[in-house]
């Protein structure tokens, strides 16, 4: 079933309207109406103040694991947020700050009653009072105000959700970024002796969750955990949202199950024509040569070998003849640019890593006996500057821009050897 | 096991702590900390003979970027980083 995302009562959707849907179990659950929405997916369960039990129990059962990237297990964050001798809050992120994603607007888009409902959830389960939705301005903000207002008038949240808007920035999504964010402060990532679920929201224990892991919730909380495990790996049970990106078309959001091979969610993504290589898990993913790559599960398991991870999902399909080299020399420029500028390590480092691979990338458009050859050490130096960066920052800004560098060094091995040449191994030689 | 934790937000590059703890701790090409056994730097295991030195550190550090944790590793990886 594919279809464009269209919505009934004339929402302005605006650059969403060009990102092509396949749903699932999730983005079939989409309902414009609150009453639409509760006739099809059903009552709000778990709503007799009995606190983290029975819901906590489903979500472990089903071994629901984080969205937004980092696959950490749902009940232990809730079961951590609820320990804590003050009042918690839950804040359901969909600031999707990814500039290649587009899965949390699009389900906060189509299913915001599904994202809302899990984080009513959510915020009963830990005995919440307060709780956030963080979305950055947009189309799928504006049908997640109106959802809310919808639920306003009919009574049925019994924590108050409060909109909060995230800046258009590439790490203010991280978890402590959007504390920073709701209260007010630049959306910028903290420094963690403690984390958020201990001390998080104005030194309150805080569930930041990711919307799609929280409309995940929503079903399960519904359905069951044996329902959820019906697909998927039993190790990485049930459906994620992806977002695959090609040159020559717009984002496709599509849901799988963990574990199908990478060529087939291509596939279902309507990718037809060959493939050079694979950015799988965004900017801070990992590059995968298009064999052995697309048929690989895509699951941590499957993918931990290769130093990839699904991550949230991103996937950017480069096409047989582009140049692997200057795409991640471009992803990299972008993620110095975005750079939160507070730890010396990445804001140096990355820099500095961002010109000499483009000076790599480059160096594949001189001409082989041209003036200018780059250093023939320089993928050392790339390598040990690399060394320098990651694990040495706040966030984990540096570990995945460093990652996406040394997959791209492997997997383009040909063209750095070329490169350094004066020649550039992908067809057109950009 | 005691963890020397560093911020980094705030930390730049004085090199008290390396002077104070250089059995841990070595400097980078622009003076930041780098842990001598080559791994990430956010939280560094301190063996029980070196806690009294890591304290020094932490005290002698102008930024006040240090912080000594009892028991416990405090990566923030532990409990997710959802970014997207």
């Amino acid at each position: 079933m594919t279809g464009t995302l269209a919505h009934t009562d004339g929402a302005p959707l605006g650059s969403l309207a060009s990102v092509r849907v396949v749903p699932g179990r999730l983005l079939s659950a989409a309902a414009a109406d609150l009453a639409t929405h509760l006739t099809r997916s059903g009552p709000l369960p778990y709503r007799e103040g009995t606190g983290t039990g029975p819901l906590l129990a489903e979500v472990e059962a089903a071994g629901l694991t984080g969205r937004g990237g980092a696959a950490f297990p749902t009940w232990r964050k809730l079961l951590a947020a609820a320990g804590g001798g003050q009042r918690p809050v839950a804040i359901a992120n969909a600031a999707e700050s990814e500039p290649a994603s587009a899965k949390d607007a699009t389900l906060l888009a189509s299913a915001p009653h599904l994202v809302l409902d899990g984080l009513q959830l959510a915020a009963e389960a830990i005995n919440a009072r307060e709780a956030y939705l963080y979305a950055k301005e947009g189309p799928a903000l504006i049908l997640a105000r109106r959802a809310l207002a919808e639920r306003r008038v009919l009574g049925l949240d019994r924590v108050r959700v409060r909109v909060a808007v995230a800046p258009n920035r590439f790490v203010a999504g991280e978890e402590t970024a959007v504390l920073n964010g709701i209260e007010g402060r630049d959306a910028l990532p903290r420094d963690k002796v403690r984390l958020p679920v201990e001390s998080g929201l104005h030194g309150r224990p805080t569930l930041v969750h990711n919307a799609e892991t929280l409309a995940h919730l929503a079903l399960i909380a519904r359905r069951g955990a044996r329902w959820f495990r019906e697909v998927g790996t039993a190790r990485e049970p049930g459906t994620f949202l992806a977002t695959v990106n090609q040159p020559g078309s717009g984002p496709v959001v599509v849901e799988a199950p963990y574990g199908i091979p990478l060529g087939e969610l291509l596939s279902l993504a309507g990718v037809a024509g060959p493939v050079g290589a694979v950015l799988l898990g965004g900017y801070h993913g990992g590059w995968l040569p298009a064999e052995p790559g697309l048929r690989l599960p895509v699951s941590r398991a499957a993918l931990a070998p290769w130093d990839a991870t699904p991550g949230a999902g991103v996937v950017l399909v480069l096409p047989p003849g582009a140049c692997g080299l200057d795409a991640a020399a471009r992803i990299l420029g972008y993620l110095a640019e975005q750079s939160a500028r507070q730890c010396g390590p990445c804001l140096s480092g990355l820099p500095r890593l961002a010109q000499l691979t483009g000076e790599l990338a480059t160096a594949g458009r001189l001409a082989p006996a041209g003036t200018g050859r780059p250093d023939p050490r320089l993928p050392g130096e790339l390598t040990r500057l690399s060394g320098l960066v990651s694990g040495r920052g706040a966030c984990h800004h540096p570990d995945g821009s460093v990652r996406m560098l040394r997959t791209a060094l492997r997997t383009f091995d040909a063209d750095v050897a070329a490169h350094l040449a004066g020649r550039c191994a992908a067809g057109a030689g950009q | 096991m005691n963890v020397l934790h560093i911020d980094w937000t705030a930390c730049a590059g004085h090199g008290q702590c390396a002077e104070l703890l250089p059995e841990l701790i070595g400097r980078d090409d622009l003076g930041y900390p780098l842990a001598r056994d080559g791994g990430p730097t956010r939280d560094l295991a301190v063996p029980a003979g070196l806690t009294p030195h890591a304290q020094r550190a932490v005290t002698g550090c102008p930024r006040l970027a240090l912080r000594l944790v009892e028991g416990r590793p405090t990566d923030g990886s532990a409990a997710g980083q959802g970014r997207r």
